[in-house]
């Protein structure tokens, strides 16, 4: 059977709004269970740490590009530098790592 | 007021519009090889704005797979969407109108969620809607260009390119770490436990955005439990 495109980008537009809108929208007031505020305070924390690592040195074409820029973002994030700064000196750490691995 | 936070919102949101801009193009590389032509991808990366949601759909469209196969793996894939649209319903006023509400939930994406939680006290839409201007642009034109130009980045700047929005990240979760020995704890151990799942076989083969929201429930629900937050703690910090 042949498909609509624009009938797949409905169906992906659709599905990913509403599992966005849904929680937005329907959760007014301030949540006052301890536990369940305590799990949506933590939620930023886990869910960032697990999306960074180990994806970031995974994304780079090689190994120690990638751990370099962990320690770069760290180090940089830990001395409160702002969140452009360490997203470019990520970049450069990586771009730079993997021109000396060449000469190497 | 308004204005003030649409241009802070702005400002945070380049770097995130330069990070999609990077990862769109292989975005649009995908979608070429499943026969969407540029505007279709730019439309469908600009209507969702969704990485991973993104890539799952192009594959699945390039195998001419249903309606309904294409709804289900977004619902999976996006999930952790839920989890973040549940902590950001928190962090607005309580009077917030729905539009504005919807208005927000259209660009709920990891880096978003990332930058709007950081946010001091509550959350004005309008810095939502600065982030956004830019960011929401930048993914779609990079899958735009991503299906015209193919190939044409050098490897070396893609690479480069590809870790900016962990920097990001990073730049969100270290600063409170440095300040509450929990969060630096939940955070290493977050970091860990991703490492672990990503490695353990059987494990593993769990798609990526099944093992993020697994991750997230059990942790953030574990330190709920045995380390509670107090109120003024929760109003101080992030959601």
């Amino acid at each position: 059977m042949q498909h609509n495109i624009y009938i797949y980008i409905f169906v992906m537009a659709a599905v990913t709004f509403l599992i966005r809108v849904l929680p937005l929208t329907l959760i007014r007031k301030k949540i006052t269970n301890k536990t369940l505020r305590s799990f949506l305070y933590y939620v930023p924390y886990v869910t960032l740490a697990v999306m960074t690592f180990p994806a970031i040195i995974e994304a780079t074409n090689s190994v120690i590009s990638g751990v370099a820029a962990l320690i770069v973002g760290i180090l940089l994030a830990y001395f409160g530098v702002s969140l452009f700064g360490v997203a470019v000196c990520s970049c450069v750490a990586v771009f730079v790592i993997e021109l000396v691995l060449k000469f190497l | 007021m308004n204005k003030k936070w649409y241009i802070k919102g702005l400002r945070d949101g380049i770097p995130i519009a330069l990070g999609y801009f990077a990862v769109a193009f292989t975005l649009g590389i995908i979608a070429k090889k499943a026969g969407l032509t540029a505007f279709q991808a730019m439309l469908a990366a600009g209507l969702t704005n969704a990485s991973a949601g993104g890539y799952a759909a192009f594959t699945l469209i390039a195998e001419d797979a249903g309606y309904l196969a294409l709804a289900a793996t977004e619902l999976v894939v996006n999930a952790r969407y839920l989890l973040m649209s549940c902590a950001l319903s928190q962090k607005l006023a309580p009077g917030t109108s729905t539009l504005h509400r919807m208005l927000v939930a259209f660009d709920v994406t990891d880096e978003i969620f990332g930058i709007s939680v950081s946010v001091t006290g509550t959350l004005n839409p309008f810095y939502n809607y600065g982030a956004m201007s830019v960011a929401i642009p930048g993914w779609a034109l990079g899958t735009f260009f991503g299906v015209v130009m193919g190939n044409v980045l050098p490897s070396a700047i893609v690479s480069a390119l590809s870790v900016g929005l962990y920097g990001m990240f990073l730049a969100i979760i270290i600063p409170p770490a440095r300040k509450s020995r929990i969060i630096a704890g939940i955070v290493v151990i977050s970091m860990a436990l991703s490492f672990a799942f990503a490695k353990i076989p059987v494990i593993s083969e769990i798609s990526s955005g099944m093992r993020v929201i697994i991750l997230t429930v059990v942790i953030s629900l574990v330190c709920a439990v045995l380390f509670p937050v107090n109120d003024e703690e929760g109003e101080e910090n992030a959601a």
